[in-house]
Parts: structure tokens; C-alpha cells; sequence
């Protein structure tokens, strides 16, 4: 189809919403370089003060570390609990179990304010309220429908005539399982586990309400310093945030364009 | 598959069951807890309910308030989604991937960042109002922030992703000779879009709508912070109750409401698009 006016007005219109879509975010970078102690745009000078400050801070750091902490065991809980069930469901297949799939998949969609009031109500009585494991059960509730998804895109490409010929040959359930579904299904297993990390790593509603003094997450203290407004460690905090995004973003990207070239 | 008895389950529901039991103790079990506090909690009956119609209420206005937010961030964001959407499937392959790659920066920052950067763009003496300024476009600093217009510009900056990817996820597979026939037919460029290619992505536009409107109704951090205690949305107001005036029983009622409307709605979304489907769109 030969491309009319209209085509080149929107793809320009496109570009100027994907910039609009990223670039704000960049406004972090000048702030965090401002050489004064309030959140303003630096002027003639820059400084590494607030950066200086983000990681030496025992506060900040600890925040770090929790962070850390929580969004890798929650994401190591939620990436195997949702590869096991997308493979049971897959096993299954039936109308009861789709089902369930679809109700699974509700911690996704049900408002984080919702689930912040669920997660309040069940964590009192078990004294799990501002504990690393309330936060880690939590995060793996809300995360592993994200591993369920991405799993269950490979498995919807893979021949069960692999798994029967495997069994027929003689190997265990366990064994077809370790040697023959998840070498096929790696990676959807892996974009689940980076999905899950990442919504630990950057949840925060429910943070909110589920710790209190003992667990401070590293978007809880960013959210205490967007209410606050003064301190520009908050700046600094959020670039090495975005750096963490791209990062992580280009290391996904090269990694699937390998797995594209090895699979041809 | 051949179907099998009733009483002999397939063994794989052994590998569903920790995560549905998860699931049932620590999500489903709690918020029928809190839709049960809606009627018990301070006293047996409806009267948290009642309390929507009562004169002088101001929760029938934050209902309000957040209903006309969420619908003009679905319609705004549902456009540009479009948009891009569009022209994302009817570029070159390169320039598609870069397009992407944008897409899902964007999507992947932190929504604290994002805000934070609302925030330094908009405020009084924020870059926009400045640069305004400096090249004598406005004398007085623009109020973008605590009223809508600051709300509705964070939230439309989170949903245009959200928005795109049912969108591409019912173009691609749009059979483009279809659209060969309407022109070889006689049919103009317009005549084309307006009568054939829009009526095909019926099924993406009504999943993208309806999953911004889902989203949007919960929506916490930017309303929070861009509304700055002026602009009062459903979920700000539960938390206030729950972490201010203690008052459960209120929080949820309207939690039952939100619900309630979220479901709803997600039964509607499921007959045009599987929630799978859309987020499977996301993958690199």
C-alpha cells in the first residue's frame, strides 16, 4: 500500500509520544547533580554530593540491601511457583483448569490497595506485619502470575510428543520434568523470574502497608522523600534506578537477539 | 485429549496446588475477610453502604471525582495508544524494534520515578513552568500540580504502554490484504481505516480501554503525590481510613465497590481478549 500524508504525520506523531513516553524521566539526572541541599535545578555548578550521600548513608544503603533481598527470594519463590503450575496446567488442560488459570492470574489485576488491605488482614493475626517474610509472601503472591504468563508462552510452544517420547523411553516424571520440559521452557522461565524481580524490586503500595520500621524497602524511602520534597538524594536514588532499568533492558534485549541467532 | 473420569484428577494439578493454596490462605481468603468487614464492621448492616447516599456525604463526590479521572485518562490514553500502536506495525523492522525498545523502557521505569519527575517538571518553579517563562509564553507559573490537570498528565504517562499492547496485539494479526481489496476496490485511504481497518481492531481497542479503566480505578502513587492532598481518588481516601481514622468498615465498602467494578469489567475484557494475550505482547 503506497503510504499517504497521514501515515507520515502519525508515525512522527509516534516517535514524539514514545520520547514523551521516556524522556521525563531523565529530569532526575540534573537534579541529583545540583550542588545545593534543597531539590532544585543545578545552575553553574555540578556535584556528586547527593550520589556521594546515596551510598554512604547507612539508611540508604540498608535500603538497598533489603530491596535486594526481598525482590530475589520473592522472585525465586514466585518464578517456581508459577513455572510448576503453568506445567500443571499445561498437563491438565481442561476447562477447569483454564479456570483457575484465569484466577490465578487475578493478583495482577486486583487494585494494590485491595490486596495492601488483604495482605494487612492475614498478616496481623500471624505477626507477620513488617517482617522480610510477610514482605517476601507477599511480593511472591503479586509477582508469580507474571512467571505463570511467560512459562506458560513456552510451553504453549513446546511438542508434548517430547514429553510422551521421553516417558515411553522410560524416564521418571522427575527426570522428564529436569531433562526434558524445562531445558525447552528456560526462557520463559527466565523473563518470568526477571519480571518477578522487578515487581518486587519497585512495589510499593503494599509496602506501605505491610512494614513499618523494621523492613524499609528502597521505594518506601524513595516515596518518604517524594512526600518530603527537599532532599535531593531522592534524585540520585532515582538515576540509579533508571540505570538498573536500562541495564537490566539491554541485558534482556541481547539476550533474547543470542537465543534468536543460536535457535536458526 | 481423551477425557478422563471425574474421580481420577490429573496428576497435574499436584503442581498447581502450592501456588493456588498460596493463593487462596493469603488473598482470596483476607478479601472476602475485608468484603465481610463492609457489613460487620462498626455494626451488622448496611449502613456503610448507605453512607453513599447520605446528604452532605463526600464520598459520593471522590466517587465522582475518580470516575471522571479514570475515564478521560482511558480515552486520552487509548488514543495515543492507537497512535502508536499504528505506526509501530506499519514501520520498517529496525525502526518497529526501536520503537519497542522506547515502549518498554518506559514501561519498566519505576512509577516513583516517573512521579518524582512529574514532579520536578510541573511544580511552580518546575522546568515547564520555567522555560515557559523564560521565552515569555505565560507571566504567571502554570498550576499543573494538586488539581486534575497534574493527576491526568502522571496517569496518562503510566497507561499509554498499558493502552498499546492489546492494541498491537490485535493489529498484527490483521490480514493487510484485506485492506489491499478495499483500495483496489476504489476505496479511499479514509474511507479504508474508518470502514475496515478500525471495525477489525474493535476487539484490541475494547481490551486496552477497559484494561486502562481497570488499572486507572485502583490507581494510588501518582493521584497521591501529582493531586498533592487536593485531588481525592477512591484508593487515596481507603488509605487514609485505614492508616489515619481507623474507620475499616468504610475502607471496605468502597474496597467492595472497586472490586465489584473491577470484576465486572474484567469478565467484559475476557470476551475480546485473554489477559495472557496482552501481557504476552510485552515480550522482547
Amino acid at each position: 500500500m503506497k503510504k499517504g500524508l497521514f501515515e507520515h504525520i502519525n508515525r512522527t506523531a509516534a516517535w514524539i509520544l514514545l520520547l514523551f513516553l521516556v524522556l521525563p524521566a531523565l529530569i532526575a539526572i540534573p537534579v541529583s547533580l545540583t550542588p545545593k541541599r534543597f531539590l532544585s535545578m543545578p545552575t553553574d555548578t555540578f556535584s556528586l554530593r547527593h550520589f556521594r550521600y546515596l551510598f554512604t548513608s547507612p539508611e540508604w544503603l540498608s535500603s538497598f540491601g533489603q530491596s535486594a533481598i526481598i525482590a530475589i527470594a520473592s522472585a525465586g519463590l514466585a518464578t517456581a511457583l508459577g513455572t510448576f503450575c503453568a506445567i500443571g496446567l499445561w498437563r491438565v488442560s481442561s476447562k477447569a483448569g483454564e479456570a483457575v488459570r484465569a484466577f490465578l492470574l487475578l493478583p495482577l489485576v486486583i487494585p494494590p490497595i485491595i490486596s495492601a488491605m488483604a495482605f494487612y488482614r492475614v498478616f496481623v493475626p500471624m505477626g507477620l506485619l513488617d517482617t522480610y517474610a510477610g514482605l517476601i509472601l507477599a511480593h511472591t503472591v503479586l509477582a508469580a502470575p507474571l512467571a505463570l504468563i511467560t512459562v506458560s508462552a513456552s510451553l504453549a510452544g513446546f511438542d508434548q510428543r517430547l514429553e510422551q517420547a521421553s516417558r515411553n523411553l522410560g524416564a521418571s516424571n522427575l527426570t522428564t520434568m529436569r531433562r526434558v520440559i524445562l531445558p525447552s521452557i528456560r526462557p520463559g522461565v527466565l523473563a518470568g523470574a526477571v519480571f518477578a524481580f522487578i515487581a518486587s524490586w519497585d512495589e510499593i503500595v503494599v509496602t506501605l502497608f505491610i512494614s513499618k520500621f523494621n523492613v524499609y524497602t528502597l521505594p518506601r524511602r524513595i516515596w518518604n522523600g517524594i512526600r518530603e520534597n527537599t532532599d535531593p538524594t531522592v534524585a540520585a536514588a532515582a538515576v540509579v534506578l533508571i540505570f538498573i532499568t536500562l541495564i537490566a533492558f539491554t541485558a534482556m534485549t541481547v539476550a533474547s537477539r543470542l537465543r534468536a541467532k543460536s535457535d536458526t | 485429549m481423551v477425557a478422563r473420569p471425574l474421580r481420577r484428577l490429573s496428576p497435574g494439578w499436584i503442581l498447581v496446588a502450592p501456588f493456588l493454596a498460596l493463593v487462596l490462605t493469603l488473598f482470596l481468603g483476607p478479601i472476602i475477610n475485608v468484603l465481610w468487614l463492609s457489613i460487620t464492621d462498626p455494626e451488622p448492616g448496611l449502613g456503610n453502604y448507605a453512607a453513599l447516599f447520605a446528604e452532605e456525604s463526600s464520598l459520593a463526590r471522590i466517587i465522582w471525582t475518580t470516575l471522571r479521572i479514570c475515564i478521560l485518562t482511558t480515552v486520552i490514553s487509548v488514543l495515543l495508544g492507537y497512535s502508536i500502536a499504528y505506526a509501530m506495525v506499519h514501520v520498517r523492522d529496525s525502526s518497529r524494534s526501536r520503537m519497542l525498545a522506547l515502549l518498554l523502557v518506559s514501561f519498566w521505569i519505576s512509577v516513583l520515578v516517573r512521579t518524582f519527575s512529574w514532579l520536578m517538571l510541573l511544580g511552580r518553579n518546575g522546568l515547564v513552568n520555567n522555560s515557559l517563562e523564560a521565552v515569555g509564553l505565560i507571566s504567571q507559573p502554570i498550576e499543573f500540580m494538586r488539581n486534575e490537570l497534574g493527576v491526568l498528565i502522571g496517569m496518562v504517562h503510566y497507561m499509554v504502554p498499558y493502552a498499546v499492547l492489546p492494541l498491537l496485539a490485535s493489529m498484527q494479526v490483521i490480514d493487510t490484504r484485506v485492506l489491499s481489496a478495499s483500495r483496489s476496490l476504489g476505496a479511499t485511504g479514509g474511507q479504508t481505516f474508518w470502514r475496515i481497518y478500525l471495525p477489525l481492531t474493535k476487539p484490541g481497542l475494547i481490551a486496552a480501554a477497559l484494561l486502562v479503566f481497570i488499572i486507572s480505578l485502583g490507581f494510588y502513587v501518582t493521584p497521591a503525590i501529582l493531586g498533592g492532598g487536593k485531588v481525592l481518588m477512591v484508593a487515596e481516601y481507603i488509605s487514609v481510613q485505614l492508616l489515619v481514622t481507623l474507620r475499616w468498615g468504610t475502607a471496605a465498602m468502597l474496597a467492595a465497590l472497586m472490586l465489584a467494578g473491577v470484576l465486572a469489567l474484567l469478565f467484559v475484557m475476557s470476551r475480546f481478549m485473554k489477559l495472557s494475550t496482552i501481557f504476552g505482547g510485552a515480550r522482547t
